[in-house]
């Protein structure tokens, strides 16, 4: 502590405010607290929020961290920033001054994308804050109504919890009201338009089961619930969109964790080499910046690969060799409007899908895994044949693609109330252990039977959950 | 140039920091989980430990599914992504299944099962604990052991000025007898100087004081009584373990002094180790009298009921031999007169009724209120078995607790 205090960090932080914009990064305004270890810990069991309403989750985490930062383990991350305006950002006392001065300009990093990635227009930043305290402070009034409790606040949020990420990826992408859904419905049975439908014998059309419930396959699987399930309480209700709501406001972390990670460290690397530091502050920033973003041997680093991707794109555009002007052509914008144009409309799994090319891959000596019995074994690795299904694999498992699509079919199937949702299967099974808890889930929430229709090592199956408990069988 | 944007810092302040502790609530009610969840899985953990009479402070690792955090997630067989140091190759094995030995930064880590995989760490002693909390028997307090009074001791309380002789404190007496002389005859008197008499009087003379103790006695034994016979399988045997792994720990926790006897069985009752008692297996028929016969007579020497509590238990699969029934019968009542608690449990594991014979039956007719039959067909027979068969323990003041007569 004695190394430096809070005038100090003013001080450069004017200096790097200076350049954020000299480089012409937009950010919210921002706010850093310094804290100490303990508080550090707190803030990362709550993923950052100042306020959050209670669960016991949070308090597993908070020992998980605490035991694994205690034994050595891992380390405590040097930065902690979250998405609001004004953005907040944490700094540890226990850091060295030169740490501070990265992670401010890392933090800058961070809340330029934070301000102009398209994913993250959906979560209201400037309600960030406000919603999660009045969120907080609805849950504890339900803890502490005597004709509620503990118990019942945690059967409902144990169970939201556990379903959370089901629900919408891309909220850039509207989502349709039941009227806007029915005339899709209508217009798509509607035949197509026949110039000459006088001479052709009229094609027998099908009325669309207008009343069907979802109208389409619905992903949002609390909100459905929520607005179908009539016997719910009102705070029972609240809970769900209380935890919908948190769910939606991580979803754009999640989407963008590898451009994120890389876009702050590539302006943490620039901002700092810009700087004029003093040698020996110089030379640590250069050990502590090769530890952030070193690769992480047989596993992916996202400060590596997102940083590895951006200082890729930045070359091409300025610095194509002949071969890649031969392959791709000649470019056609700056790196630097290449870079912000990227930041602006990507997500992890687009990025990936533009950005990461073959040579990056081999240089990166990228491979892909499968398990074979007990052991984890390459299955391939970056060479002319395979490169592609490299690819995909890794943007299969990017941001949301780790969390299975499940959306309602039917919400009245076998005309019983039971609830049909479908695992849109896509070569990845279900674990059937969680998967039975998640229906167990569904079904405490939706009060009815609850039946899932998945694959099960290549064979359709379907997964229900009644009150007798759970089953499973063989689908025809 | 001044920046457009604009930044505060908040100082630390270890006044803050000391008094926000945000996540306490949280970690309390987490902890209260982890218990609940122990008390949830205690049918499986005592049925999977190898215990009798293991030290207490032994660790054992409870695996946790009840603060697991679920979601649908995929399974094993997809695959990922990594990179490598610029030599891997096809085949090569980079890690586990379960986890162990991959690399970090995954980015799927956190919804693998094996990350979440939770384990805590218990001592014997709390896992007793817990399992006697769950066994939700509060009234069994010392109230309804049976104490024996008989361990009957002297012991000193202060000196008087009146005894009998074989008390005497000779020391004091001495010293008593010294004061007296200093205090008469003055410093210039030499006290070595036996010329001069003075001789001991009745007020110098001082007794030991002894009072008599009764204390309440707190030997216990336990007596398991097994079929070592050819019908009882691994399978039986170690359900029986369990149940006497049971017993044992409960008596452990309200004696201070606990004493436990393997008595196996087939035709004839011979007291064996715990090692012959759950491993050796014997062949041949059953005679459950001769096991009880073997009992009794352990009993006779080793733990006269007047000094011990004793809680004995017997554990078969029910194929006796009829012409043993009555003998076992009469025995068994002998047992019941002489034992706290005495308890027969059948094992048939679910499948092998086709012993049509049973000792349930012929059990019927033996009334005693400290006597316990339970039928054990699985593992989760266990923990509801060993409450019944507690809940008989005879009581000596009434057989009504003021509990249950309060509902």
């Amino acid at each position: 502590m004695a190394e430096w205090d809070v005038k100090d960090l003013e001080g450069w932080d004017e200096k790097i405010r200076v350049k954020v914009q000299e480089f012409g990064l937009s950010c919210f305004d921002q706010e850093f607290e310094v804290c100490d270890h303990n508080q550090m810990l707190g803030y990362m069991a709550y993923s950052g929020m100042p306020s959050h309403y209670p669960h016991w989750s949070y308090g597993k985490s908070f020992e998980k961290l605490k035991t694994m930062y205690d034994y050595g383990v891992s380390g405590l991350p040097y930065e902690m920033v979250i998405n609001s305006d004004p953005s907040i950002a944490y700094l540890m006392t226990d850091n060295s001054f030169c740490l501070q001065v990265l992670t401010i300009a890392h933090v800058y990093g961070h809340n330029d994308f934070f301000k102009n990635n398209f994913t993250f227009k959906s979560t209201q930043a400037e309600y960030t804050i406000s919603r999660f305290k009045v969120h907080a402070d609805r849950v504890r009034s339900y803890l502490e109504d005597p004709s509620i409790g503990v118990e019942r606040v945690e059967r409902i949020l144990d169970a939201a919890h556990g379903l959370s990420l089901q629900c919408r990826r891309n909220l850039a992408i509207k989502k349709l009201t039941l009227r806007e859904q029915r005339k899709r419905m209508l217009e798509a049975a509607r035949p197509a338009a026949d110039p000459f439908a006088d001479l052709h014998q009229q094609e027998d059309t099908e009325v669309p089961n207008l009343n069907k419930i979802p109208a389409s396959p619905e992903e949002d699987l609390l909100l459905f619930i929520r607005d179908h399930n009539r016997t719910l309480s009102d705070w029972e209700r609240d809970l769900l969109t209380i935890v919908h709501e948190a769910a939606q406001y991580f979803i754009p972390q999640m989407e963008t964790k590898i451009m994120n990670e890389g876009w702050a460290s590539y302006w943490h690397r620039e901002i700092l080499n810009s700087l004029d530091l003093p040698q020996d502050l110089h030379l640590e920033f250069l050990v502590r910046h090769n530890q952030v973003v070193r690769p992480f041997p047989k596993g992916l680093n996202p400060y590596y690969l997102g940083l590895k991707v951006w200082d890729d794109i930045k070359r091409r555009h300025d610095d194509p060799t002949p071969e890649e002007i031969e392959k791709y052509g000649r470019p056609t914008k700056t790196g630097t409007q290449a870079l912000f144009e990227a930041r602006e409309v990507d997500r992890d799994a687009s990025f990936l899908r533009r950005f990461l090319t073959e040579e990056l891959m081999r240089e990166m000596d990228m491979f892909e895994y499968e398990p074979r019995g007990e052991d984890l074994v390459i299955s391939r690795v970056s060479d002319k044949e395979d490169w592609r299904d490299i690819k995909e694999t890794l943007i299969k498992n990017v941001g949301m693609g780790g969390v299975p699509v499940i959306k309602v079919e039917d919400a009245d199937y076998n005309q019983n109330r039971s609830l049909y949702v479908k695992h849109y299967h896509e070569g990845r099974d279900l674990q059937l252990e969680y998967a039975e808890k998640a229906i167990s889930y569904l079904h405490r929430l939706w009060g009815h039977e609850v039946v899932l229709e998945t694959v099960v090592n290549n064979k359709r199956a379907l997964l229900s959950y009644s009150d007798d408990g759970f089953s499973a069988k063989p689908l025809k | 140039m001044k920046p457009t944007i604009n930044a505060i810092f908040r100082p630390y302040s270890s006044s803050d920091a000391l008094r926000s502790d945000r996540s306490a609530g949280d970690r309390q009610r987490h902890r209260q989980k982890v218990r609940e969840a122990v008390r949830e899985n205690i049918a499986d953990l005592i049925a999977e430990e190898s215990i009798i009479g293991k030290n207490k402070d032994r660790v054992i690792k409870v695996p946790i599914r009840g603060v697991k955090e679920y979601r649908f997630i995929y399974g094993e067989n997809s695959s990922g992504v990594g990179q490598g140091d610029g030599n891997s190759e096809k085949g090569q094995v980079i890690g586990k299944t379960d986890g162990t030995g991959q690399g970090q930064g995954e980015d799927k880590a956190g919804d693998q099962p094996g990350v979440d995989y939770y384990e805590t760490d218990v001592t014997l002693e709390e896992l007793v604990e817990i399992m006697f909390e769950d066994l939700e028997l509060p009234d069994m307090e010392r109230k309804i052991l049976r104490e024996v009074m008989s361990d009957r001791i002297s012991k000193r309380k202060g000196f008087r000025k009146a005894g009998i002789r074989i008390r005497l404190d000779k020391k004091r007496t001495v010293k008593s007898r010294i004061k007296r002389r200093l205090a008469t005859t003055g410093q210039d008197g030499d006290p070595t100087d036996e010329e001069q008499r003075f001789p001991f009087r009745k007020e110098d003379l001082i007794y030991r004081h002894l009072v008599e103790d009764v204390r309440p006695e707190s030997n216990a034994a336990v007596l398991c009584i097994m079929d070592t016979s050819g019908s009882m399988d691994t399978l039986k045997k170690y359900l029986a373990r369990s149940f006497f792994f049971l017993l044992y720990q409960f008596v452990s926790t309200k004696y201070r002094n606990v004493e436990i006897a393997f008595i196996a069985h087939h035709t004839e009752g011979k007291e064996v180790t715990e090692e012959e008692f759950f491993y050796k297996g014997e062949s041949g028929g059953t005679f459950i009298s001769s096991g009880y016969n073997k009992a009794l007579e352990v009993i006779q020497a080793r733990y006269h009921p007047s000094l011990w509590n004793l809680y004995a238990f017997h554990c078969s699969d029910g194929d006796n031999f009829d012409s043993d029934n009555p003998a076992a019968l009469k025995a068994a009542q002998e047992l019941c007169e002489l034992c706290n608690l005495f308890g027969y449990g059948e094992i048939k594991p679910l499948g092998s009724r086709y012993y049509e014979s049973s000792m349930l039956n012929i059990f019927r007719r033996l009334e005693a209120e400290n006597f316990q039959t339970v039928l054990i067909e699985r593992k989760e027979d266990i923990w509801p078995s060993f409450k019944t068969f507690m809940s008989k323990e005879r009581t000596p003041i009434a057989t009504e607790t003021p509990a249950a007569a309060e509902q």
